[in-house]
């Protein structure tokens, strides 16, 4: 390992280092009692690495023979996950140490899994990609099952684990095909290796592939763990799933058929867009029925990576693009959303039922009002920057000539729109009530408040973003 | 016919057929036995083949720790197999039928199975000249050298399952009666027994 090869993974070395010291720090001081700490460390940590990743990188770079990239995309999908990370371990200290279930292992199982996250969107080789994808999900395994004296909590972690096992086991296969095609791990080997026709053995490499990574990003057809991970899990935890791990897994994926398989577009965009439609569909429709708030959100979440997904179908750069944009703006509006869900309660015992928001707007005018923001962005209403991330996914699959699967993607999320907007119904015109209590943590408030400014001034310029994810974008499909 | 091509029959039936017994035997104790047996003579096959760390690795490792990890798990354990066999039958047909065409589909992908011209290079091109060292440095290199990411991020993946193994179970149950020692020996007799004197007839 040469210097050049360390420096490249400079940012998860010193992530892996603290998780270490923390670690010990905990174990060694206190335990539980200094979670509280552990956890505004790790989110300062988060934060200052992102900013250091965002203002310092330039240029593409690989170490270790190819294995780990250091390029612009990888560095979006960091500061989006570090960010997104910071922002949910923040918000959710409140509601755990009010329950009793702030340990200190948490931020810490919280940081692997975010050095597992941050290995994936930067994997060069078909190996590197898969232990962060282990080191990642084992990670979330464990805080899914959290909560351990709840019968629910388990059964989250244990659905979870069986189906993210098997899950693991498709896509080893289909990278086992893969190398016995290519005769090489490296992403850069098995692009060398296509050109014209793409055998059938290979089609199966790829489709395994496929199949193991939709079941990590929720997409439909794979996506039935989806709802029940997420009633049951802890909400800060549900709140963790909603966002870092998407933004991971959707780079993982465009990474992976990019970089590997960037030669023969046709034949994964298919599949990436049969994928795509599927999800917008069952995550609309399926939503309409639930009455629990962190199971729609659950519906809401494969919606929008069926919308993400819209992105990668297209299989150009404007599509990658549009997909960064998309997870970017999508995470944005989910940790204010999760803020909000973190605080409610009726005399401290925590709800879910969308049937407590009745006449939410009476009461309080202001969370209320900064809530109909982020569901009118959620559903892709016009003024919000919702929609402009829709409208950027759209524009890249009719430029790319996919007008089928832009309109599907319009129907459906017209029909997911309904969902959204009757939440904002029972808030402003459903019947009176027994409420909610009032009270909220002040780091919620925060968040919830500035993810509403956020989605409300993001109009104007998108926050600059657009550029950089188009930089992003370029180092991927060349 | 040379002797190694004798041991290597010997070694590939025996590893077959106790492969075999491994899923076909009643007695989950007999299984894990079979267990043994199929990674002692797969261990010869790698013998043969020239890699001997790897045959001594399959003994150390999978033998003397992992199938005997097994075997006492499955005699503590005590799982009514009965039961789960009759939970089975419940869904062998569906999973049988899941299995044949995902049978035939792999089989067709593999009957038309090609590999990329230049994929053997690039299968060479990360091995280690064999004529030059022996596997075992050839191993250490590819591990701690060329893969030494992945290994570090494979020790990662193990600090996790140790974690979460401690998380999920470690309890520091404060509800529960324990013994403390001192405690029992700290005890005057004079003072936690107390004499009565009983009236006949009257009872305390």
């Amino acid at each position: 390992m040469t210097q050049a090869d360390f420096s490249t993974i400079l940012p998860e070395f010193l992530l892996a280092f603290y998780a270490m010291a923390a670690l010990l720090f905990g174990v060694s001081a206190g335990k539980d009692r200094i979670a509280g700490l552990i956890v505004w460390a790790t989110a300062g940590l988060f934060v200052a690495l992102a900013l250091w990743i965002g203002l310092s990188g330039e240029g593409a770079r690989t170490g270790f023979h190819g294995m780990f990239n250091d390029d612009p995309f990888s560095r979006f999908a960091k500061v989006t996950i570090l960010v997104s990370a910071a922002a949910v371990l923040v918000m959710s200290q409140d509601y755990m140490s009010r329950r009793n279930l702030l340990r200190f292992e948490y931020p810490i199982l919280i940081t692997l899994a975010v050095i597992g996250m941050m290995v994936m969107v930067s994997a060069g080789d078909l190996v590197t990609l898969y232990m962060g994808l282990e080191l990642q999900s084992l990670s979330l395994y464990v805080v899914a099952s959290m909560r351990r004296d709840s019968a629910k909590s388990s059964e989250a972690g244990m659905k979870y684990f069986v189906l993210g096992a098997l899950s693991s086991g498709l896509l080893l296969y289909g990278a086992s095909l893969t190398y016995g095609y290519a005769g090489t791990t490296q992403f850069a080997g098995i692009l060398s290796t296509l050109g014209g026709e793409v055998p059938v053995g290979l089609l199966f490499g790829l489709v395994f592939m496929l199949s193991g990574l939709a079941f990590k990003v929720s997409a439909a057809p794979f996506h039935m763990w989806t709802p029940d991970v997420y009633e049951g899990s802890p909400t800060p935890v549900t709140a963790f799933f909603a966002t870092a791990p998407k933004v991971a897994a959707l780079g993982l994926l465009a990474r992976l058929m990019h970089d590997a398989f960037g030669a023969v577009p046709g034949d994964w965009g298919q599949v990436v867009a049969v994928l795509s439609v599927l999800s917008i569909f069952v995550g609309s429709i399926a939503a309409i029925g639930q009455r629990d708030i962190k199971r729609l959100m659950a519906y809401s979440s494969i919606a929008h990576m069926g919308f993400a997904l819209m992105g990668l179908a297209s299989g150009t750069a404007a599509g990658v693009q549009a997909m960064l944009i998309y997870v970017a703006i999508y995470v944005t509006m989910n940790i204010g959303t999760f803020a909000f869900i973190l605080s409610m309660q009726k005399d401290g015992v925590p709800v879910t039922s969308i049937d407590s928001l009745n006449m939410y707007s009476k009461r309080e005018p202001l969370k209320a009002l900064a809530l109909l923001v982020l569901f009118f962005s959620l559903a892709g209403v016009p003024p919000f920057i919702g929609f402009f991330g829709k409208f950027y996914v759209l524009r890249a699959a009719v430029d790319a000539g996919l007008v089928w699967l832009a309109v599907l993607g319009v129907i459906g999320s017209v029909i997911g729109a309904y969902y959204y907007l009757r939440v904002v119904f029972f808030m402003y015109f459903g019947k009176e009530s027994e409420g909610l209590d009032r009270g909220m943590a002040p780091v919620q408030w925060v968040m919830l408040m500035g993810s509403a400014a956020v989605v409300a001034l993001g109009v104007i310029n998108l926050f600059g973003i657009e550029g950089v994810a188009a930089l992003a974008a370029e180092t991927l499909v060349r | 016919m040379t002797v190694a091509d004798l041991a290597f029959y010997a070694f590939a039936i025996v590893t077959v057929v106790a492969g075999v017994l491994v899923t076909m035997s009643r007695n989950p104790v007999h299984s894990v036995l079979w267990l043994i047996l199929a990674f002692l003579s797969s261990a010869g096959l790698f013998v043969l083949l020239g890699a001997e760390f790897v045959a001594m690795l399959l003994i150390i490792v999978y033998v003397g720790a992992v199938a005997v990890l097994f075997l006492f798990v499955v005699m503590m354990l005590d799982i009514d197999f009965a039961e789960l066999k009759g939970e089975m039958a419940k869904y062998m047909p569906l999973g049988l039928l899941v299995g044949v065409i995902l049978l035939m589909q792999l089989s067709l992908g593999l009957g038309a199975w090609v590999q990329a011209e230049g994929a053997m290079g690039l299968r060479q091109s990360v091995t280690p000249d064999m004529s030059q060292i022996d596997n075992t440095r050839a191993l250490g290199l590819l591990m701690y050298d060329r893969y030494l990411l992945v290994f570090q991020l494979a020790g990662l993946v193990l600090l996790v399952a140790m974690i979460g193994a401690i998380v999920l179970t470690l309890r520091h149950r404060t509800d529960v009666k324990r013994q403390n020692v001192l405690h029992q020996m700290w005890r005057d007799p004079a003072k936690t027994m107390e004499m009565k004197d009983v009236k006949p007839g009257q009872g305390l």
